[in-house]
């Protein structure tokens, strides 16, 4: 049986196939906690998770907060506006006061890539990361591929289309790493200012010129934010012009194979990335993302507390 | 496998120890009404398949069966977390008001029990549990004993007992690893 040894969960590409797929079966045991009268183990009862969150976030930080309550560990919630990161204080800072506090995991998430890289080495419990910049992000990206699981059976072989501002997202990334070692075949399309150079050596990435090239016999269509906080207003001419060439809808969808699956890792911007008719159609699993997202993170901190130090 | 090992029980031993298993619990039980059995991962899930299914010989009517894996309810995780798989526990029925027999392949600390019964009792309120087990080795560290026992086998700590399925989940034999 596999064991997964690692510490911390920074990066899906720091992780083997093993691990991933040792994430993602634990899940899927896990998932049946969730649907009990009585939600709760008592697995990590007396561990400490902070969540720092330096950035906003509805569905991580709950989920994360969500998922250690339901393993019996006692969870904090810190958000940069209500704390002393606003007063001045640095990352490292905060992170050796709140390490004075004897917490087993922080739960972070930052708007820096690779900050918590810089804090790992500094700090002696678990980190996890929620989220940092335009890096990772491990979580979102090991729920999409249970999804995808819970749908097919598998990973191997899927054609998987990702659509929209690649360069910024962490979804992009965490998604392209973990399929990518699970043998999924991963077709990207985007305009071409938000498609990073380089990006086809990650793994079996192809990157495509046009929208309906990538959607062509895809078993799943996953459509990424427009992350308006992030952009400059030199991207893209209008949400309207996006929207009219990268955005999903009741025609192009039917490119991909039939009932393909249709995700987003949210929020979504209605109307622009996809138009609503597909969002609450029946071909979306946004929902059920939400919902795999608590037993992924379940998965993950139980995991973590396991791990020795690298 | 290198240590000296000897067969306590071969496949056919242990089919008579589960029909008996079986009718004792419907002897005790005066019946199948409200009996459900749980197997505790995995040992003991594929031995309450066969209690099951014997009973079910007996009686005609089917008892049902679900299957719970403890790894989340260990005392061991308290500190350093150690590795251990997460299995599924499949209990697609509630268990208030039932009468829950709880079967396990080996007793020996009776943790897993302690664990087990842990677990249970986030399922609902049960009349009651009663234990089964196809081998009692001894050395208890827990208030436990099981109400229905396939076989006594007095052992030493240093020894190593197991109940050996083949791939179709069917016990073939119990050996004794010393």
């Amino acid at each position: 049986m596999a064991e997964f040894k690692h510490k911390h969960i920074i990066a899906l590409r720091d992780l083997t196939k093993e691990d991933i797929e040792l994430l993602i079966s634990t899940a899927e045991n896990m998932r049946e906690i969730n649907s009990r009268d009585i939600k709760k183990v008592p697995t990590l009862r007396g561990k400490t998770i902070i969540n720092l969150f330096y950035e906003a976030s509805t569905r991580t930080r709950t989920s994360f907060e969500i998922a250690g309550k339901r393993l019996s560990a006692d969870t904090v919630n810190i958000t940069t506006a209500s704390s002393s990161a606003t007063k001045g204080e640095t990352l490292a800072d905060t992170a050796l006061n709140l390490l004075a506090m004897k917490p087993d995991i922080i739960v972070m998430r930052h708007a820096v890539s690779g900050a918590h890289y810089f804090l790992a080495n500094k700090i002696n419990c678990s980190i996890i990361n929620a989220g940092d910049g335009a890096h990772e992000h491990p979580s979102q990206g090991l729920l999409d591929m249970l999804t995808m699981k819970d749908r097919y059976g598998r990973l191997d072989g899927l054609k998987v289309a990702i659509v929209g501002d690649v360069t910024h997202s962490r979804v992009a990334r965490s998604n392209i790493q973990g399929l990518t070692k699970l043998g999924s075949k991963v077709f990207l399309a985007g305009p071409p200012t938000m498609m990073p150079p380089g990006v086809e050596k990650l793994g079996d990435v192809t990157v495509c010129a046009t929208m309906n090239e990538a959607l062509q016999d895809a078993d799943v269509v996953m459509m990424l934010r427009i992350q308006q906080e992030r952009q400059g207003k030199t991207l893209m001419p209008n949400a309207r012009e996006y929207s009219r060439y990268f955005g999903l809808n009741p025609n192009n969808i039917k490119l991909a194979k039939p009932n393909a699956m249709i995700m987003h890792p949210g929020p979504i911007n209605r109307g622009v990335e996809m138009s609503s008719s597909m969002v609450d159609g029946d071909q979306s699993w946004i929902l059920k993302q939400v919902e795999n997202g608590v037993a992924v993170r379940m998965s993950m901190l139980y995991h973590v507390c396991g791990g020795e130090l690298e | 496998m290198s240590a000296e090992q000897t067969v306590l029980m071969d496949g056919a031993g242990i089919k008579r120890a589960l029909t008996r298993i079986a009718h004792e619990i419907l002897e005790r039980n005066k019946g199948v009404a409200d009996i459900v059995l749980i197997g505790i991962r995995s040992g003991g899930a594929y031995l309450a398949d066969g209690i099951a299914q014997q009973i079910s010989v007996i009686e005609g009517g089917a008892v049902p069966v679900g299957a719970i894996d403890i790894t989340l309810y260990r005392d061991d995780c308290s500190g350093h977390l150690p590795h251990h798989p997460v299995g599924k526990t499949d209990i697609p029925f509630s268990l208030e008001a039932k009468k829950v027999i709880l079967v396990d392949d080996v007793l020996y600390t009776g943790r897993t029990i302690r664990a087990a019964m842990d677990a249970l009792m986030d399922f609902g309120r049960p009349q009651s549990i009663q234990l089964a087990v196809l081998i009692d080795r001894g050395h208890r560290e827990l208030p436990i004993r099981a109400d229905f026992v396939g076989r006594n086998v007095p052992t030493s700590q240093k020894e190593n007992v197991q109940v050996v399925f083949d791939r179709s989940n069917q016990p073939i034999e119990v050996v004794l690893e010393k």
